[in-house]
């Protein structure tokens, strides 16, 4: 299992094992969305901001 | 023997429902690969690299990257899924309106202009309370409930001061007072997958804002107007945004081209990410003959 730093809070947390790039977690202590950028070894990154012609 | 056909998957994010999606190509052991909008760029004097594709299911995030790349993968004749023509109707709340009233689709009283003034003097003629619209966006992002003329004025200079220059299409939509949620329907090709009521105590539905999903029983009623609103934006993949008019019954409120589907899926507890899959793998095997 991997474990990464949060980029805001530098809280530690545990990825799930069916995590993937792309995919945007959400850090537990602080709230803020992360994007995994990597897996091997994991590494995530401030998710980007919601910009206005995001959606379904 | 016949070609192994290749998919491409164009995405922004990998939020649950492409999740999904990859895992339903993995078990059906199809060749896919994963375009990430961010990252990839179409070089126009060379295309056949996008032409061993035979087709590609369009999942941006962003409105705009997915149109626009759709628009190129079919000028260099790679079927895509949906079509960029589809994109450019239902990515438009306007233009999905306007090929609804084309169809004879019912739909909310819709009202556009161009100008603050206009705007204002088409809501004056609706009544209040009315909604504005932008014509791009999603989520329920930016829609305002106006209650009367000072809130009116107070938006419509808002929009126009702060806006960008698409927040100037003033799209007016009537209220409707419906019973607390509306209705989405999944329709994949000429089939209807299922349908929820999207629950609310807000006047916005939308799951996105917290509104709650619950299995709506597909009348004979639902599946006439979601296939009649899907017929009139070119079909595809598309999620049917169904709210109950008090006067006029059901209405196609709006109709969405990369829908999620992470209420819909465990709600209904059928395979929407396969059927999409299945509906991407008959687009690409019909355009490889």
């Amino acid at each position: 299992m991997s474990t990464v730093i949060c980029s805001e809070c530098e809280a530690e947390m545990t990825l799930d094992a069916s995590a993937e790039v792309g995919e945007i977690i959400v850090c537990p202590d602080c709230g803020v969305d992360l994007e995994i950028v990597a897996l091997n070894p994991a590494k995530v990154e401030l998710a980007p901001m919601e910009q206005e012609d995001w959606g379904e | 023997m016949q070609k192994r056909l290749k998919i491409g998957v164009l995405f922004s994010r990998v939020r649950v429902e492409e999740k999904w999606i990859f895992a339903a190509m993995e078990k059906r052991g199809i060749d896919y690969e994963r375009l990430d909008d961010r990252t990839i760029s179409f070089d126009l004097d060379n295309p056949s690299k996008w032409q061993t594709l035979d087709a590609v299911l369009e999942r941006s995030i962003s409105y705009n990257s997915g149109l626009y790349a759709l628009r190129t993968l079919n000028a260099f004749g790679v079927p895509t899924v949906n079509t960029a023509m589809v994109a450019e109707i239902c990515g438009d709340k306007l233009t999905t309106s306007v090929m609804l009233a084309k169809a004879g689709v019912s739909q909310p009283h819709n009202v556009v202009a161009f100008t603050p003034e206009a705007a204002l003097e088409a809501i004056e003629a609706f009544g209040y309370p009315v909604v504005l619209k932008p014509v791009v966006g999603s989520w329920g992002r930016l829609l305002a409930k106006i209650n009367d003329r000072d809130s009116a004025e107070a938006i419509l200079e808002h929009k126009a001061t702060l806006g960008s220059v698409q927040h100037s299409v003033f799209y007016i939509q009537e209220y409707i007072k419906k019973p607390g949620r509306d209705i989405r329907v999944i329709l994949v090709g000429d089939r209807v997958l299922t349908a929820i009521y999207r629950k609310s105590e807000h006047w916005i539905t939308n799951t996105a804002r917290g509104g709650e999903g619950e299995l709506c029983p597909i009348t004979p009623e639902i599946e006439a107007i979601s296939l009649a609103a899907a017929a009139a934006v070119g079909g595809g993949v598309l999620a049917i945004d169904l709210v109950e008019h008090p006067d006029k019954g059901l209405v196609v409120n709006e109709i969405n081209h990369t829908m999620e589907f992470h209420t819909a899926q465990p709600t209904s507890g059928i395979d929407i990410a396969d059927e999409i899959v299945s509906y991407t793998m008959d687009v690409a095997l019909a355009n490889s003959h």
